[in-house]
């Protein structure tokens, strides 16, 4: 596949520009069309002469039928071609249109084309309804709860949720995506996105919505702007921006991987990164880097739609969100493992 | 006996696999739902006993009525839509030249209904398409089919409304030469193989657009990357791991659906039923295969036995003999065999995947069955299937190629055969198309994926040739091209890209001779049904070579075939996979004066 070659790293860095330069994303295999060594000759129709190739004296072929003006030499790579090595003896001319005429076909059909009769319009192009043809339906809908936990560590317990689901068509969809987490039976954090989504090539859906946060206290809304999709190496991605009220502007990158220990037993490494371009004290959050959670998830399917799981789940908050988490007397590094279940409907 | 409500989430109810490979033995239809209004007649016709003696309906005027029934085939009884009571529908059988006059009544309770003749030449209003060729049968009403019968063969009929076909509306149609046959038989059997799933079918089509992976419990795993750095070494291993990572694809997607969601059914029988067809020692025996299966190709070969191809999608060709053939649905292929020597002969019929099989017996007398042969390994999809390398090219030698599959072309397609194919603009940018193929060929003396080498003799459409020269005779005088597109995640299926609800008409001049041309985007096979005219498939050298209904189109590949516009109308060419079509790989043919 001739797709920009991307590495999962560099998707990983260039995320975030690319949510704001998507369309790059449109490009499908456009390339492919293109490929070089388009050397088709358009053949007049065929004459349908077969020739005994043995006796072939090339000073004889008939070239003329071949239009080469749409040859494009200029993309002919042959410098990988080392011509020494061609074996002309197994070329297949038969397949290479070089044909000498015989008997030319008939213009004519051989069993005539039937007159057609009024009764034959009649019945070739009946009164039709509209709609009488049903079509199976083109919205369709999922709801994934990626992640539904109970989690544990030194300093207590917990819940925690992720869940995304789509309403809509191949193109165009509706997306809700969710996340929170309780602690010792207070939540500590729920949002909420709902955001359209469209595909703008095989693999990259572009988002635009709004988040809303529950929790912590004063909630807030934010605009959203992201992407997401299925990288190459099939990375599950996705980056979103948020501006948000006073002028805040953050972002989250996520991606997920399935590494298959069998057709059933899958481990899902998965790492997030946040981050906030302004320090908000009053919030938590410093600027720049603000944490990073990674995780380790081993899920047994014991349907597609139903597995449960076991993981190990890392967190780790950096530079002044470090620091006005622990001068709150909470902890900037926090290590827990994690049982849940992983559900689609 | 309570009516099961429709499981609406696209679960299989899972029985043991076992049983659900195997089905159960006394399957079929259970009874008609009293609420269908069906004749008693009707219902005795159907029943349990139904396994082994389809109902033939061989009159000039025929009284068909589609309603809903329960049936059993894999321990649990579902809903099931049936012909006056059976599944398969009545063998219909007639004689060429005949005027046939059929009465099909739908006793659905609220939705229309449809039957479409595959394969028949008929007057287009007659064809059965809801939207093309009529408005549909709607519930409570009767819609009369005639017409006139130009042909003779093996062929099928089948529901052409939404997921009908799948629950179970299909049965065979005989049609007997005013000529006798160039070949000689003593006896026959239809075997009309297809697939059941106990899932209400638009619940499945739902499931697939979820998660069209959802049956692939076949991906290989890290166990097997470790074994292919033993076997090929670390650079080998990652290369090819990267060549489909960087595609986001799986070499184990041979079929969408397989014998995780589906029971293999023979004439309506699960294997363990062993549906048996007799024989009396040195007769010759004519087998009238059809396909009938919504999403299913299947391999058949009857161990012990050579079969004699003599016919393909109802027409004669010069007789071939093999020991094994791919049937794409809604082909039909009629082979002769000569079974001597063993009182009981086994009709393995794996599916393309290898995950279930149906199967029935050749036999002497009842109650006998032949070992029912193991499933052959799963075959991998190459770089090379797909069409991403010229012939000769493992998927492994192709570590070289930076920037993925087809950045650079071997010399091998530097010729005049048009390897590489130009692809259509609307292909570009299209979020609905997930692959390309860099360079098809037709591929008609290839045996297909999983049965190269496999030590046996199988059939290929190189090897099947007409038994009469082009009827029509001339060259065709234009030429169109189409291509096979889809996206697999988003289970999304087109013919240029562009689904059928966005498609206009192909648009062909009545009496014109034109070649089609198909190229396969893909990486999954698709059976092509155009309906109304003859597909006449050309050689490599763009010659006539077989005359076919269904074109079959394996992934890599570029087929061309020629159609002589012979039949006003509009007139209905897809994808027979039945979820490929409902997807969007569909357009409409109009034949215009």
């Amino acid at each position: 596949m001739s797709r920009s070659p991307l590495t999962a790293t560099s998707a990983l860095s260039t995320a975030l520009l690319l949510a704001l330069s998507a369309p790059a994303w449109a490009q499908s295999h456009a390339g492919h069309a293109t490929t070089p060594t388009t050397t088709t000759a358009d053949t007049a129709p065929a004459d349908g002469g077969k020739v005994d190739h043995s006796q072939m004296d090339h000073s004889k072929m008939d070239h003329g039928s071949a239009d080469h003006s749409q040859m494009d030499h200029s993309t002919m790579d042959h410098s990988t071609t080392d011509h020494g090595k061609m074996d002309h003896s197994k070329m297949d001319h038969a397949a290479m249109g070089h044909r000498v005429p015989k008997a030319p076909a008939p213009t004519e059909p051989l069993e005539p084309i039937p007159a057609v009769t009024a009764a034959d319009r009649l019945a070739a192009f009946p009164p039709i309804d509209h709609g009488a043809m049903e079509h199976a339906q083109e919205i369709h809908s999922m709801l994934l709860v990626n992640r539904l936990e109970h989690w544990d560590d030194q300093h207590g317990t917990g819940q925690a949720w992720e869940a995304s689901g789509w309403v809509g068509g191949n193109i165009n969809r509706l997306w809700l995506r969710s996340e929170g987490e309780r602690s010792d039976g207070r939540t500590e954090s729920a949002d909420l996105e709902v955001m359209y989504g469209r595909s703008v090539s095989p693999w990259w859906d572009v988002l635009v919505g709004v988040k809303q946060d529950f929790r912590p206290a004063d909630s807030r809304t934010w605009a959203a702007f992201g992407i997401q999709g299925l990288a190459p190496y099939k990375f599950e991605t996705s980056a979103t921006a948020y501006v948000g009220e006073g002028g805040q502007v953050a972002a989250t990158v996520e991606v997920e991987y399935e590494l298959l220990l069998t057709n059933r037993l899958i481990l899902q490494p998965l790492v997030e990164a946040s981050f906030s371009a302004k320090d908000e004290p009053q919030h938590g959050n410093g600027s720049g880097l603000n944490k990073v959670e990674a995780g380790l998830r081993l899920r047994y399917e014991f349907s597609r739609r139903f597995a449960p799981y076991i993981g190990i789940s890392h967190e780790r908050m950096f530079g002044d969100t470090a620091d006005y988490h622990e001068a709150a007397g909470e902890r900037a590094r926090d290590t827990r493992w994690v049982a849940g279940v992983r559900v689609w409907f | 006996m309570s009516f099961p409500k429709t499981p609406g989430t696209g679960t299989p109810p899972m029985p043991s696999r076992r049983l659900f490979v195997q089905g159960v033995a006394a399957g079929g239809v259970v009874a008609g739902l009293a609420a269908t209004g069906l004749s008693p007649r009707a219902f005795a016709a159907a029943g349990p006993g139904l396994v082994g003696a389809p109902q033939v309906l061989s009159s000039q005027d025929v009284q068909l009525s589609i309603g809903e029934s329960l049936a059993n085939f894999t321990g649990r009884t579902r809903p099931a839509i049936t012909v006056n009571g059976s599944l398969p529908a009545p063998i219909l059988r007639w004689r060429e030249g005949q005027t046939v006059n059929i009465r099909v009544a739908n006793t659905l309770q609220g939705h229309p209904t449809s039957i479409h003749w595959h394969g028949l030449l008929l007057p287009a209003n007659m064809d059965g398409v809801p939207g093309l060729s009529f408005n549909g049968i709607a519930p409570g009403e009767a819609y009369q089919y005639c017409f006139t019968l130009k042909q003779s063969g093996t062929y099928w009929y089948h529901s052409h409304s939404m997921f009908q076909e799948q629950a179970g509306l299909y049965g065979a149609l005989i049609i007997d030469p005013l000529e006798p046959a160039p070949y000689h038989f003593d006896r026959e059997h239809v075997i009309l193989l297809s697939d059941w799933t106990d899932l209400d079918p638009g619940a499945l089509f739902r499931r697939m657009k979820k998660l069209a992976e959802y049956d692939n419990y076949y991906k290989r795993t890290l166990p097997d990357f470790l074994r292919d750095v033993r076997r090929d070494g670390w650079a080998a291993a990652t290369a090819d791991r990267g060549m489909w990572g960087r595609m986001r694809m799986t070499p184990t997607d041979i079929s969408d659906i397989n014998a995780h969601t589906y029971t293999y059914l023979l004439n309506g029988t699960a294997p363990a039923g062993n549906w048996t067809g007799l024989f009396r020692r040195g007769e010759k025996v004519l087998l009238r295969f059809i396909n009938g299966g919504s999403m299913t190709y299947f391999d058949v070969r009857i161990p012990g036995l050579k079969m004699t191809v003599v016919a393909a999608d109802g027409q004669y060709i010069h007789p071939v003999s093999i020991d094994e053939f791919r049937i794409a649905p809604a082909e039909t292929f009629d082979v002769i065999v000569e079974p001597s020597g063993q009182d009981a002969y086994t009709i393995f019929c794996q599916d393309m995947g290898r995950t279930g099989y149906a199967a029935g017996t050749l036999a002497v007398r009842h109650g006998l069955q032949a070992p029912i042969p193991e499933r052959d390994a799963r075959p991998l999809l190459t770089m090379s299937d797909m069409g991403h390398a010229s012939n000769g090219m493992a998927g492994h030698d192709m570590k070289g190629m930076e920037g993925g599959c087809g950045a650079s072309m071997g010399h091998g397609a530097h010729g005049a055969d048009p390897k590489a194919p130009r692809h259509p603009a609307s292909e570009t940018g299209n979020p609905l198309v997930d692959m390309q193929s860099m360079a098809t060929e037709p591929k008609l003396d290839d045996p297909g994926i999983g049965l190269r080498d496999n030590g046996r003799d199988v059939l290929t459409y190189g090897a099947m040739r007409s038994l009469f020269d082009d009827p029509d005779g001339r060259e065709p005088g234009r030429e169109v091209e189409l291509h096979l597109t889809g996206h697999m995640e988003k289970f999304s299926w087109s013919f240029d890209g562009i689904p059928f609800a966005s498609a206009e008409p192909l648009r062909l001049n009545y009496g014109e001779r034109m070649r089609i041309v198909l190229v396969n985007d893909t990486m999954m096979q698709h059976p092509i049904h155009l309906h109304g005219v003859w597909s006449d498939l050309e050689n490599a050298d763009g010659e006539f070579h077989l005359r076919k209904h269904t074109i079959d189109m394996p992934p890599g590949t570029r087929r061309t075939y020629r159609v002589r516009a012979d039949a006003l109308g509009r007139w209905a060419y897809h994808c027979h996979l039945l979820y490929h079509m409902e997807a969007g790989m569909m357009r409409e043919v109009r034949i215009e004066e």
